[in-house]
């Protein structure tokens, strides 16, 4: 049984048809990639995941069991993280409470106890603070640990922004465009990230990313979209020489498309 | 400059920074238990005013400075708390020690009910949303004359403590102990809150609902949890308030009292807790400063006595302008910035704490 | 006939407030700024017609005074932007928000100390009398009201729809940074903008004291009119109007068929329940923040 089954999902924006009759299934610890043009889908099918819309027709299946029943904010306790493409961290708090935020699924405290600040709440604290180390220590974060995100740099940003989702500790990840804005060495970084959240921390990866080089360095199978629409499924270099993500890419004609 | 050298996670959640800080923060806890002794009686009630204000600052903070949620109808749970303190007492006969409780319980039942239709509402619409709700109460009160006594207002009976009876015109040091015991217990509460899973929520619906839903935060739930709690507060300074002033009527917390909080805790500093303590003592104390100003000015001048009607409000538009564009993080920001100052001369850059300012943010797109 | 004299009464308030919430939207569309101090602006404006024209003041003509208090209500408008409001750029809505509350106090106090605080009424042409139309005696100053409304209302569509200044004021209110790039100078449309809506306040100001008295607290009717603004939909030009239209005429209903008490709580009343169902008015546009 796959981890993430998409099947036959349609969105439509009035008129739009923002997702047409997609469907794709992602196996448990492979890196499965999201590629097109812009306006493809691809976040549109992350945002679905998510349970920001709702599909107007298919059913989205993780562990064997219907997303579509959960509201949004159940997503991330069924063991889903994300990644925002434009960065959507809270930004007047420090790295360190961001990551904490992403432990927030393992919350068993109630209000009552965290206003007196018993004795079980500063357990559960100090195991949230351990467990968030691992992550920081994972993605090299110390220098920026009490820093506010409004101060730091955009690569830092994409990089707590990983964090982040880590600190949830989920079984599947959606990477929303990781290396999109990042130099060649952060993009090198992220490459090895990817790596290791497969192997050692067998964490199910997908992402949606536009630098190819990434995509086929690590992913396992991808999946190119045009205008909504599946082209073509297999692994990186299929889909690469695939004709029709070439035409998607380049254009309708060859005479234009003069490499 | 001192440095913190963290050894275990403890550190990163005790109450205090370091040693420096319990220090400072014990003497200055020493100090206020001990003022009643030092200064007038007019002066302990001009003091327990200001705390009274900055506890319903603090109130009003969680959900503004933490949660991110602007109100401006928090008059509206001061005379909630204010009546049913007095109600439960005068009516039914508790005695303070179940009534005061009761009445910060009933304010925050009712902050929950405000926040649960208005839960979708963001920063302007969610303003104008608690602006009428605040001004619809006002009218119940007057509507519900058989319980609340109209526009001709209620009496606040005397507080009795374990049997020992506390009016603040007979005993006003009383009133500042149990005032400062409340204050205490509620600064405690705000300082685990912040260390806390919830207070991290609040946060992350402050920043970004659509990433805290993402990291299974439910922001309806959230906001609401947060509405309770700081209207919970607002209505426990409203019970305090109607046992300071004595007696009261709809007209003691009419809109623009709402609008003072609000401006009150900007001063201050939004999102700190000292915000509220700053703001509290500029709100109580400006009106006497003024006074004191235009007594000197009359006397030396041989003008005699001037009143200038509304002037107190002009001022305190004045300062919170001056504030707003040259200093948002408030007074607690100038603080903050001073003590850097001095720790780090003669270092201190400039734009040590400049942020990144995020232009073209848009408020349409929710 | 009784009710038809309470429309008519309260369509000539409604105007005034769908005139202070127009002064509202304006600013709120082009800026993304709310002018909490609108009505303070209103005051400001009918304060300033009022020194002109009464007789113990400097006693100058009506109609002399009136285009005096609307431009130099724009002059207000304009440097208030170009010193206060430019600062605030890239700040929180909040923010603004109370810097204008803030602004209103100053406002209040500067007219109190300049006018001082008692009622006081502006002589106006159309103070007082009566105008009947087929047996229905009409308060001149409400036909006025109305009538000065639907002109401006007229006058507005063909500016922002057929002047080149309008519908820069347009582009710039719907895309800052894309109206830029095409050369529209963003900045100075928005101090227009905030001139334009200092002239909106001055006249809605000469209508408000000219049928009735004023005093520097008078500005909070800003508050009603803000309410008008939420309830058609802070980005709509007719949704103010259109508010403020409602909100007239539910306050005297209100007092007439319900109880007298209840003519002060119903626009609210009417306010919360409209945000709570249709959280962004009756005329809204809704947008949706993409992730």
């Amino acid at each position: 049984m796959s981890l993430l089954e998409v099947k036959n999902v349609t969105l439509k924006f009035g008129g739009v048809i923002a997702v047409n009759d997609v469907s794709f299934n992602v196996e448990e610890g492979e890196v499965f990639a999201l590629v097109g043009p812009n306006g493809a889908g691809k976040s549109t099918l992350f945002n679905l995941i998510s349970r920001f819309y709702d599909p107007f027709e298919g059913d989205i299946i993780f562990d064997g069991e219907s997303l579509l029943k959960h509201p949004p904010h159940d997503i991330a306790n069924l063991g889903i993280a994300r990644t925002f493409q434009n960065i959507e961290l809270f930004e007047q708090a420090t790295v360190l409470q961001n990551l904490l935020v992403g432990r927030h699924r393992f919350r068993k405290t109630n209000m009552f106890s965290e206003l007196m600040f018993l004795p079980s709440v500063k357990k559960k604290e100090l195991e949230n603070r351990a467990e968030v180390e691992k992550v920081i220590d994972f993605l090299d974060l110390h220098p920026y640990r009490d820093k506010y995100i409004a101060g730091l740099p955009y690569g830092v940003r994409k990089v707590v922004e990983m964090g982040r989702a880590l600190a949830i500790n989920p079984k599947l990840l959606l990477l929303d465009e990781p290396a999109s804005g990042l130099s060649t060495e952060e993009t090198q970084d992220v490459a090895f990230w990817v790596e290791d959240m497969k192997k050692q921390m067998g964490i199910t990866i997908l992402m949606v990313e536009h630098d190819m080089h990434l995509v086929a360095s690590v992913s396992d199978r991808v999946l190119a979209l045009s205008d909504g629409k599946m082209l073509a499924m297999g692994t990186p270099s299929e889909v690469q020489n695939h004709p029709a993500v070439i035409e998607a890419y380049i254009g309708a004609s060859d005479d234009e498309a003069v490499a | 400059m001192r440095i913190l050298f963290k050894t275990s996670y403890d550190d990163d959640i005790n109450l205090f920074k370091h040693n420096h800080h319990r220090f400072w923060y014990i003497l200055l806890f020493v100090a206020l238990l001990c003022l009643p002794f030092l200064i007038s009686d007019y002066m302990v009630g001009e003091f327990t005013n200001v705390l009274i204000w900055a506890l319903a600052g603090m109130g009003l903070m969680i959900l503004v400075g933490q949660t991110g949620q602007a109100s401006l109808g928090h008059a509206a749970f001061l005379a909630i708390g204010c009546y049913s303190n007095v109600i439960l007492q005068s009516n039914f006969g508790l005695p303070f020690v179940i009534s005061f409780p009761l009445a910060g319980l009933i304010s925050g039942l009712a902050g929950v009910l405000l926040a649960i239709p208005t839960t979708r509402l963001h920063g302007i619409y969610l303003a104008i949303a608690t602006l009428a709700a605040s001004i619809i109460i006002e009218d119940i009160i007057v509507l519900a004359e058989p319980i609340t006594g109209g526009v001709s207002g209620l009496y606040a009976p005397d507080i009795n403590l374990f049997g020992y009876s506390i009016n603040r015109y007979v005993d006003p040091s009383a009133f500042y102990w149990l005032t400062l015991g409340v204050v205490l217990i509620i600064v405690l509460f705000y300082k685990n809150l912040l260390r806390s899973p919830l207070g991290r929520a609040f946060a992350a619906v402050r920043d970004s609902e659509i990433s805290a839903q993402a990291m299974g935060i439910n922001v309806a739930r959230t906001k609401a949890v947060s509405f309770g709690i700081s209207t919970a507060i607002t209505g426990l300074a409203g019970a305090l308030m109607g046992h300071f002033a004595g007696i009261f009527t709809n007209e003691t917390f009419n809109v623009i009292i709402s609008i003072t909080l609000l401006l009150m805790i900007v001063v201050g500093g939004v999102g700190s807790i000292h915000g509220a303590f700053f703001g509290a003592i500029i709100v109580a104390f400006l009106p006497q400063l003024l006074s004191f100003f235009r007594d000197w000015i009359g006397n030396t001048f041989e003008l005699g006595s001037i009143v200038i009607p509304g002037l107190e409000s002009a001022v305190f538009g004045c300062i919170l302008i001056f504030f707003i564009l040259f200093e948002p993080m408030g007074i607690y920001g100038m603080w903050l910035k001073l003590r850097t100052w001095f720790e780090l001369f003669p270092f201190y850059r400039r734009d040590m704490f400049r942020r990144q300012k995020s232009y073209l943010k848009t408020e349409r797109m929710r | 006939m009784a009710d038809l004299q309470l429309i008519m009464s309260g369509l000539a308030n409604g105007c005034i407030y769908g005139l202070i919430a127009l002064g509202f939207v304006l600013i709120y569309k082009a800026t993304e700024a709310v002018n909490f101090a609108q009505g303070d602006m209103m005051m400001l404006g009918a304060f300033i017609a009022l020194g002109f024209t009464n007789s113990d003041r400097m006693d100058l003509p009506f109609w002399l005074a009136v285009p005096m208090s609307i431009l130099l209500m724009g002059c207000f408008g304009y440097l208030l932007d170009r010193i206060i409001i430019r600062r605030m750029f890239g700040q929180s809505q909040v923010s603004v928000v109370i810097l204008t509350i803030a602004l209103g106090f100053v406002l209040r106090f500067a007219a109190g100390t300049i006018w001082g605080h008692e009622p006081q009424s502006l002589e106006s042409p159309f103070a007082g009398r009566d105008v009947s139309f087929g047996g229905v005696v009409l308060g001149l100053d409400e036909v006025v009201v109305i009538f000065t409304t639907v002109l401006l209302t007229i006058g507005f569509y063909f500016f922002f729809n057929n002047t080149k200044l309008g519908v820069a004021m347009q582009a710039s209110s719907q895309n800052q940074l894309a109206a830029y790039y095409m050369g529209i100078p963003v900045k100075r449309i928005q101090s227009l903008i905030w001139a334009v809506s200092g002239m909106m306040a001055a006249i809605a100001g000469i209508l408000f004291a000219s049928k009735g008295s004023i005093d520097p607290g008078v500005g909070l009717v800003g508050i009603k009119a803000f309410a008008a603004a939420v309830i058609g939909g802070m980005g709509s030009l007719p949704g103010a109007l259109l508010g403020g239209i409602i909100i007239g005429l539910v306050e005297p209903f209100a007092a007439r068929y319900v109880a007298a008490g209840y003519s002060q709580v119903a626009p609210y009343l009417l306010l919360f329940l409209v945000l709570v169902f249709r959280p962004h008015g009756i005329l809204a546009q809704i947008h949706r923040k993409k992730v």
